[in-house]
């Protein structure tokens, strides 16, 4: 079993003509790579009506709508998590008990605020409460800010972790740009943090010092927006001589763990 | 046959490689069924120092049938003796770094270069970047090759040859169409940063471009080899397409 738990997908009111042709891709290469499961967010309407990390209540509702469409569409296959933009607070927590409610399986905060702001507390609790896990988007090592973001860093989500011990939170995308050694020492102690794999960076080392760093049961496998270098990561790994139960933990059985007991069947 | 058009040896300054000698080259290339690779100096591109090119002859000396060096040229008053010697030491191309030497990509000096290495037969390979900007660190400030440099280079000389590493979708479709069919013959492309699915820059550049302008570039040992044979493994090419960016597009280019 190879579940990806850092998916993307897109609806008409993506910006893009071709949402249907890259949601059909996702699904028809990640067939071809063995991915048995995709897990994935829409971030509201990824800009078009209102910005991909700021995105508006109305587009997190509609985007939330869309990514349950397309898991029913794909039972077994495709499961979501619910985005959420913690500036709206009650929106926020709204979201999360429907959604959790229709199915979802997780909470996708991207960077509408830091990770250690308090306005993140109410919904890592509520994560806490309900049993799933957040995925929060993650810039490695965040020097100065970045336009369009309030990205957060590995020793911002650190924090947000400690306050929250009974939540189980993903970092985001360790190979999506920035300093990953930075993160990986950041994050190390924090046990309720798993790395996310994920991202278009392949830097050789970077998954040799996450092994060494948090070991493979703290490891979980994604691709986010490029299949190719999560193939490639997975690959590679397979090649570094690990015990077949660390692979496959990481692959699928940490996954199975973080999320709802039983989601991803037997 | 399978040729690595972007390999390296030696340490890199901005970030610790675990294994940067050719047998770390070697272990891979075995892994991966690469029989050849052709191979830069790492620290060259980073300083003037005259012992660069004998350090990479040396090392990669005695696997001389796999691992090929292309040395690099800098720009300036030794182009030409530089070139005379990576000529004779069998090399099949030269590598050139205007934008880490601060230089003007398409300035003089290197359109001097270019046509001295088009006259020794010798193709140019420039690299886009070493790495993502978004993870460089703060000492490594050296920009992005500009696409128009690119352009203005191949312009500059009929003769010509330039190999593109480590360039994305849009750089390489603003350098091809904006070139004419015949400079655009001239440019071979790596596939090391071109994303595949569900974007799948990769398919639509074989699709508009043809091919004929890619070839194999895996980055190692910077970047993780295997991405590169996933990229193509997720192309719906026939085994006669794939051989074509795994080594034939390459040798057919350099006897033309």
């Amino acid at each position: 079993m190879l579940i990806d738990v850092h998916a993307h997908f897109y609806h008409e009111r993506s910006g893009r003509a071709d949402w249907r042709e890259v949601n059909a891709r996702r699904i028809a290469a990640g067939e071809r790579m063995g991915v048995t499961v995709h897990v994935a967010s829409v971030l509201g309407t990824w800009g078009f009506r209102s910005p991909i990390y700021f995105p508006s209540p109305d587009d997190v509702t509609y985007g939330n709508e869309q990514m349950l469409r397309l898991q029913n569409e794909h039972p077994g296959k495709v499961f979501g998590y619910c985005t959420v933009n913690p500036n709206y607070t009650d929106h926020a927590l709204r979201e999360i008990d429907t959604r959790l409610t229709q199915g979802m399986i997780g909470i996708k905060l991207a960077a509408s605020r830091r990770a250690n702001d308090i306005l993140v507390d109410p919904i890592a609790a509520r994560a806490a409460e309900k049993g799933v896990p957040i995925l929060h988007h993650i810039w490695q090592h965040r020097r100065r800010d970045w336009p369009g973001q309030e990205a957060s860093d590995g020793v911002e989500l650190a924090q947000l972790a400690e306050r929250h011990p009974n939540t189980r939170f993903l970092l985001a995308h360790i190979g999506g740009g920035g300093d990953w050694a930075h993160t990986l020492r950041a994050v190390a102690e924090t046990t309720n943090i798993w790395i996310d794999l994920s991202g278009s960076g392949v830097d050789i080392g970077m998954l040799e010092a996450t092994l060494a760093a948090v070991g493979a049961r703290r490891m979980v496998w994604g691709a986010d927006i490029t299949l190719c270098t999560g193939w490639g990561k997975l690959r590679y790994l397979e090649s570094l001589g690990l015990p077949k139960a660390d692979i496959e933990r990481i692959k699928s059985g940490n996954a199975r763990e973080l999320f709802p007991a039983g989601v991803f069947g037997k | 046959m399978t040729t690595d058009v972007a390999a390296y040896v030696g340490a890199y300054p901005y970030r610790h490689l675990p294994d940067v000698t050719p047998g770390g080259l070697l272990r891979h290339m075995d892994r991966l069924g690469i029989d050849q690779a052709w191979v830069g100096h790492l620290p060259s591109a980073f300083s003037e120092s005259a012992s660069g090119t004998p350090d990479l002859l040396r090392t990669l000396k005695p696997h001389s049938d796999r691992l090929l060096p292309v040395p690099t040229v800098h720009p300036g008053p030794q182009f030409a003796q530089d070139l005379n010697e990576a000529g004779a030491a069998g090399a099949p191309a030269v590598r050139v770094y205007p934008m880490q030497r601060g230089l003007d990509p398409a300035g003089a000096e290197m359109r001097v270069l270019a046509s001295g290495a088009a006259a020794a037969g010798l193709p140019i390979v420039l690299a886009v970047r070493f790495e993502d900007p978004r993870q460089r660190q703060p000492q490594d400030t050296a920009p992005d090759l500009p696409a128009a440099a690119v352009r203005a280079l191949v312009r500059a000389d009929p003769e010509v040859r330039l190999l593109v590493s480590h360039a994305e979708r849009s750089f390489i479709e603003e350098v091809h169409f904006g070139s004419t069919p015949g400079e655009a013959r001239r440019i071979l492309w790596d596939i090391a940063w071109v994303w595949g699915p569900p974007e799948d820059h990769l398919a639509l550049l074989v699709e508009t471009m043809g091919i004929e302008r890619f070839v194999l570039g895996t980055g190692m040992p910077l970047r993780i080899p295997d991405t590169a044979f996933a990229r193509l493994d997720l192309l719906d090419l026939t085994p006669e397409r794939r051989r074509l960016v795994l080594a034939g597009n390459l040798d057919r280019w350099r006897v033309s």
